[in-house]
C-alpha cells in the first residue's frame, strides 16, 4: 500500500490574491542557499538562513535594492517591461500551468504569479498605481511580499507552457527569471540552485566532480560500453585538435538512468569513428545559472566556447539536456559569442551542413543522429528494444525554446518497434513539464514536485493503460533525474530513458560481439537470433 | 468589490454626461475641449508608451516556439508557428493580430476522478475575436460622420453590415455581435470563479465603459432616432477644428461622447495598451534563428568567469595524477595554439 503524499482534487479559488501572506511548508519549498556557495560566487548577503525562519535576515535597505533592481531591469529587458504592462487577465493561461493543476493554489495560475510582480510594478513605477494604489491593482512592497515571491517564483519551472496560449505571448519564465534575479539581490536563493552553480563555476560541472573523478567516470562508462559490445572503446579527454568537442550534462556521467544514455553516445561515436573529445573543464552542458540570474548563466556558460577555442576543435556537439539547450540555443552566442574561431558544423559522416547552427556552431545530438539515420549510415536493429513500449516526453526547453520535436521522434521510430504518443494536449509545444525543472528537483520539495508532475504523469498513465507503455523517453537530464520518482508515485511500472540509450541498444556495431544484455545489463528475453539478422538501415 | 467600483465609476460618467449636456458650457465642452483633449491624450499617450517599450532593448533572442524548428532539410518545419524567416514572423504576427492564433489553442483542463481531462474551449477566442472585429467595423463606420463625401468603402461596409435589412433604421450586424461578445466577456468575469478571482477594477471598468458606449450608441440609433444630420454637422466641425455646440441632441449623445472620450484617454494608461504591445512581444516577433544568426545584446555586460588557466592551476595535481593533458607543461614545447 502506497503512502499518500499528495492528494489532488479540484478546488475553486478563494480569498484575495493581494494578501501576500503565505504559509511556507516543508515539502513545498527548497532550502535556502548555504553561505559558502553564495560567497564563492560573490553574490550578495551570504548568511545562514532558512525559508521557514521567521527572520530572513534581509539587508537593512532591502526594499531600495529590490526597487532599484526592478527599475534597472525594466530598462534592460523589453520582455519584462512589456509583460508588466499588457496582460488583460483573460485567464487563458490559468489552467495551463502544471503547478496550478496539481496544487489548485490560485497563486500558481500564471496570470497571478505575474500579478505578484505586476502589483509591485504598478504601485511604484506607474502613475495610476502611485495615485490610486490598490484600485489600480497596486500593492505595497513588504517583507511578506518577498516571502510570497520566494515561494511562488520557486514554484515555477520556467517551462513556458502558459506562454504558448497567451494571446500576447507573455512568458512567465521571463517574469520568474526577473523575480529570482531580484530575490538574489537580497540573498533569497536556494541551495539546490546555487550549490550546483558554485560547483560548476569551480570544477566545471554541477556535481562538483574534479578532473580525476571526471576521468574515472568517463573511463568507467567506456569500459562498460566496451564490455557490452566487445569492442575497445576509449574516450579522449581534453584532447587538442579533435574535430568535435562533445558537451553533455554532468548527470550523464554520474546519474542513472542518464548513464545509459552516455553509453549510447559512446557507442555511436565509436561506430561512426567520430574525431572528438570531451573536456574536464567544460564538463557541464547544463546551466543552473539560468535558474538564478542572466549574469550567472553567462559566467557558467563561458567555459564552453573558451574550451572549444583552447582545444582548437571545429565545432561543438551537445548531449541530451533541456535547459542546457535553452541556454545554447537562445543565449550562448549572444552572451559569449561570436564563435568565429569555429567552423560551420558539418557531419563528418554524411557531409550534411548544419546551417541552422552556422553561427553558434553547436549541434544537438538528436539533429546529428537523425541525420545519420536518414542517410542510412547506421545499422539498427529495433528488435533489441522490443522489451520496451515507449512513449516520448517533449522536454520543455527543446520543445518551446527551440522546436526540436521531430528529430528525437525520428530516432525513436527507427530504433524501437513499439512507440505510442501521449495525448496531443500534453506533447510537443503543449508538453507538460516534469514539475522539477528550473532548480526545483530536490527531495525537500517532493510534494510540490509530485503535484507539478501530475499532469505529465497523468498522460503517461493514459498511454500505459491504453497501449501498455512501459518506458518514458526524454532528452533532458532533469527529466531523467526526476521522472523516475514521478513515475514511481503516479504510474508505477514505467521506466525512464534517454533517446540515445535506445539508440545504443539498437545500434549494430561493426565487429561487435553478440549482445546478451541491453545497456542496463538486462538480459534480452529472446536473445540469439537478433545479432545475426540485424540490419535495418534508415529510411534513406 | 472591484466590479462595483467600476460600475459606480461608469455610472458617474453617465451622470456627468447627462448633466453636462444640460448646460450650454457643458455642451460646448463635449464637442470641443473634452474630445480634443481625450484624443490628444490617446495619441500622445499611445505613442509615448510604444516609444518607451521600443527604447528598451531586447537583450536575448527568446521566441516561444510552437512547432517544429527548421533544422534538417527533410524534416518539414512549422513555418508560421516556429518561424525561421522574417516572412514566417510576418505570418505569425498576422495570425496573432488578425486571428488570435495563440488564444485559438485554448483548451480546458479539468480534474475528474483523479484524471485530467482536456476539453475544447473556443468561446473565449470566439468572443474576443468577434468583439475586436466588430469594434473595428463600427469604428470604420463612424468615419461617415467625419468625412464628406462619405468614401465608397464605408458605404460598402455599411451596406454589408446591414445586409439583412432588419428594421428601420437598419440593424447593423456588427452592433449585435459586439453586444453579444461583450455580454459574454462580462458574464464570464462574473460567473467563472477563476476569472472572477483574477479580475481587477480595470478589467471591469474597461468592459462597463465599452458596454456603456455600445448601449448609448445603439439607443441613439435604434430607439431615440437621433438627428443624424446634426450629429454629422458636429462631427465635421470637430474634424475641421471648428467645433460647434450641439443643439437639441438627446442626453444619450453627450453620454456617448463622454464615455468614448474617457475610453480614449484611459487607453494609454491601462491594460488596453495590449493593442500596441502585441506587436512588440519578443516571444512572438522574433525569428527562431538564434543559432544561425548572432543576436546582439547592446548591454552584454562583462562578467567574472573561471578561466581555464585558473582551473588548471587549482587542479594541477589531480590532472597530473589522472594523466589528463595540461596546458602549462605543453607551453614549453612550442604548442601550436
Amino acid at each position: 500500500m502506497q503512502e499518500e503524499l499528495v492528494h489532488i482534487e479540484p478546488k475553486l479559488p478563494t480569498g484575495d490574491w493581494r494578501d501576500p501572506r503565505v504559509e511556507l511548508r516543508k515539502g513545498a519549498i527548497c532550502y535556502g542557499a548555504a553561505p559558502k556557495n553564495v560567497s564563492y560566487l560573490g553574490l550578495p548577503n551570504p548568511r545562514a538562513w532558512q525559508p521557514l525562519d521567521s527572520d530572513w535576515k534581509l539587508p537593512p535597505d532591502w526594499k531600495r535594492i529590490i526597487l532599484d533592481g526592478m527599475k534597472e531591469r525594466l530598462g534592460k529587458y523589453r520582455s519584462f517591461r512589456l509583460f508588466m504592462d499588457i496582460c488583460v487577465r483573460c485567464g487563458a493561461c490559468a489552467d495551463k500551468c502544471h503547478f496550478y493543476l496539481g496544487s489548485a493554489d490560485p497563486k500558481n495560475m500564471p496570470v497571478v504569479r505575474a500579478e505578484l510582480m505586476r502589483s509591485i510594478y504598478r504601485r511604484y513605477f506607474t502613475l495610476s498605481g502611485r495615485i490610486f494604489g490598490k484600485l489600480a491593482g497596486g500593492r505595497d512592497l513588504t517583507e511578506d511580499v518577498i516571502k510570497e515571491w520566494f515561494y511562488y517564483f520557486y514554484q515555477c519551472t520556467e517551462c513556458r507552457r502558459c506562454s504558448v496560449f497567451c494571446p500576447y505571448g507573455i512568458d512567465t519564465a521571463e517574469i520568474t527569471m526577473m523575480g529570482r534575479e531580484l530575490l538574489n539581490l537580497i540573498g533569497c536563493n536556494t541551495n539546490w540552485v546555487l550549490e550546483p552553480a558554485a560547483n560548476c563555476f569551480r570544477t566545471g560541472n554541477h556535481l562538483g566532480i574534479q578532473p580525476h573523478g571526471f576521468k574515472d567516470s568517463i573511463d568507467f562508462a567506456a569500459e562498460e560500453a566496451s564490455e557490452i559490445t566487445g569492442l575497445d572503446i576509449k574516450v579522449p579527454i581534453n584532447r587538442k585538435g579533435a574535430e568535435v568537442l562533445f558537451v553533455m550534462p554532468s548527470a550523464d556521467y554520474f546519474g542513472t538512468p542518464h548513464y545509459y544514455t552516455l553509453l549510447g553516445y559512446l557507442m555511436l561515436f565509436r561506430e561512426i569513428g567520430l574525431d572528438y573529445t570531451v573536456s574536464a573543464y567544460a564538463s557541464e552542458g547544463g546551466n543552473f545559472g539560468l535558474f538564478s540570474s542572466h549574469e550567472l548563466m553567462k559566467r557558467l556558460n563561458a567555459k564552453i566556447y573558451d574550451e572549444a577555442r583552447r582545444l582548437g576543435v571545429k565545432w561543438i556537439l551537445g548531449g541530451e539536456c533541456g535547459h542546457m539547450w535553452r541556454v545554447l540555443h537562445q543565449y550562448m552566442d549572444t552572451m559569449n559569442g561570436p564563435a568565429d574561431f569555429l567552423d560551420v558544423p558539418v557531419s563528418p559522416v554524411t557531409g550534411t551542413v548544419f546551417a541552422n547552427a552556422r553561427s553558434t556552431k553547436m549541434v544537438h545530438i538528436c539533429e546529428f543522429t537523425a541525420d545519420l539515420i536518414h542517410h542510412g549510415k547506421l545499422r539498427l536493429d529495433p528488435r533489441r528494444n522490443d522489451h520496451w513500449n515507449a512513449t516520448y516526453h517533449d522536454s520543455c526547453n527543446p520543445a518551446r525554446a527551440m522546436g526540436l520535436l521531430e528529430e528525437p521522434r525520428y530516432i525513436l521510430k527507427n530504433v524501437c518497434n513499439h512507440f505510442h504518443e501521449m495525448p496531443e494536449n500534453t506533447i510537443r509545444e503543449q508538453t507538460f513539464c516534469c514539475g522539477s525543472g528550473a532548480g526545483l528537483g530536490t527531495d525537500e520539495n517532493l510534494e510540490m514536485r509530485l503535484r507539478g508532475g501530475f499532469p505529465r504523469a497523468n498522460a503517461v498513465k493514459y498511454v500505459k493503460e491504453k497501449h501498455g507503455v512501459n518506458l518514458l523517453t526524454c532528452i533532458c537530464a532533469i527529466d531523467k533525474a526526476t521522472l523516475p520518482t514521478l513515475m514511481e508515485y503516479w504510474v508505477p511500472g514505467v521506466e525512464v530513458a534517454g533517446v540515445h540509450e535506445l539508440l545504443g541498444n539498437a545500434l549494430v556495431m561493426t565487429g561487435e560481439k553478440e549482445r546478451l544484455t541491453d545497456l542496463r545489463g538486462e538480459t534480452f528475453v529472446t536473445t540469439a537470433q537478433f545479432a545475426s539478422s540485424a540490419c535495418e538501415g534508415g529510411h534513406a | 468589490m472591484h466590479a462595483l467600483f467600476a460600475l459606480i465609476a461608469v455610472l458617474a460618467l453617465v451622470a456627468a454626461g447627462v448633466m453636462g449636456g444640460q448646460t450650454e458650457a457643458g455642451r460646448f465642452a463635449f464637442t470641443s475641449i473634452v474630445p480634443y483633449a481625450a484624443f490628444l491624450l490617446l495619441l500622445a499617450g499611445f505613442c509615448r508608451r510604444v516609444i518607451q517599450w521600443a527604447l528598451v532593448p531586447v537583450p536575448f533572442h527568446i521566441p516561444v516556439t510552437c512547432g517544429q524548428q527548421r533544422s534538417l532539410d527533410w524534416i518539414p518545419a512549422a513555418k508560421i508557428d516556429n518561424p525561421s524567416t522574417q516572412f514566417g514572423v510576418v505570418g505569425r504576427m498576422t495570425s496573432e493580430i488578425f486571428l488570435f492564433r495563440s488564444l485559438f489553442r485554448n483548451n480546458k483542463a479539468r480534474l475528474e476522478g483523479g484524471r485530467l481531462i482536456f476539453g475544447e474551449s473556443k468561446f473565449l477566442w470566439l468572443s474576443a475575436l468577434a468583439f475586436h472585429w466588430a469594434l473595428l467595423l463600427i469604428l470604420l463606420r463612424h468615419l461617415r460622420f467625419f468625412i464628406e463625401p462619405v468614401p465608397m468603402f464605408i458605404n460598402i461596409l455599411e451596406r454589408t453590415d446591414s445586409y439583412f435589412q432588419i428594421g428601420t433604421p437598419r440593424l447593423y450586424l456588427s452592433d449585435l455581435i459586439l453586444l453579444g461578445a461583450l455580454a459574454y466577456l462580462i458574464v464570464r468575469r462574473f460567473r467563472d470563479p477563476v476569472i472572477r478571482f483574477i479580475s481587477q477594477f480595470t478589467d471591469y471598468f474597461a468592459l462597463f465603459l465599452l458596454l456603456g458606449i455600445a448601449a448609448s450608441g445603439m439607443l441613439m440609433r435604434y430607439f431615440t432616432r437621433i438627428d443624424i444630420l446634426s450629429v454629422k454637422q458636429i462631427a465635421l466641425g470637430f474634424a475641421a477644428f471648428r467645433p460647434l455646440t450641439s443643439q437639441g441632441l438627446s442626453p444619450l449623445f453627450h453620454v456617448h461622447i463622454l464615455l468614448v472620450c474617457t475610453l480614449a484617454a484611459y487607453l494609454p494608461f491601462s491594460k488596453l495598451m495590449h493593442a500596441g504591445g502585441t506587436f512588440l512581444s519578443p516571444t512572438r516577433n522574433l525569428v527562431n534563428d538564434s543559432r544561425a544568426r548572432r543576436h546582439i545584446n547592446p548591454w552584454n555586460s562583462p562578467v567574472k568567469t573561471h578561466r581555464y588557466a585558473e582551473w588548471e592551476e587549482e587542479f594541477r595535481a589531480k590532472l597530473i595524477a589522472a594523466d589528463i593533458p595540461r596546458e602549462a607543461e605543453d607551453a614549453g614545447r612550442a604548442c601550436s595554439h
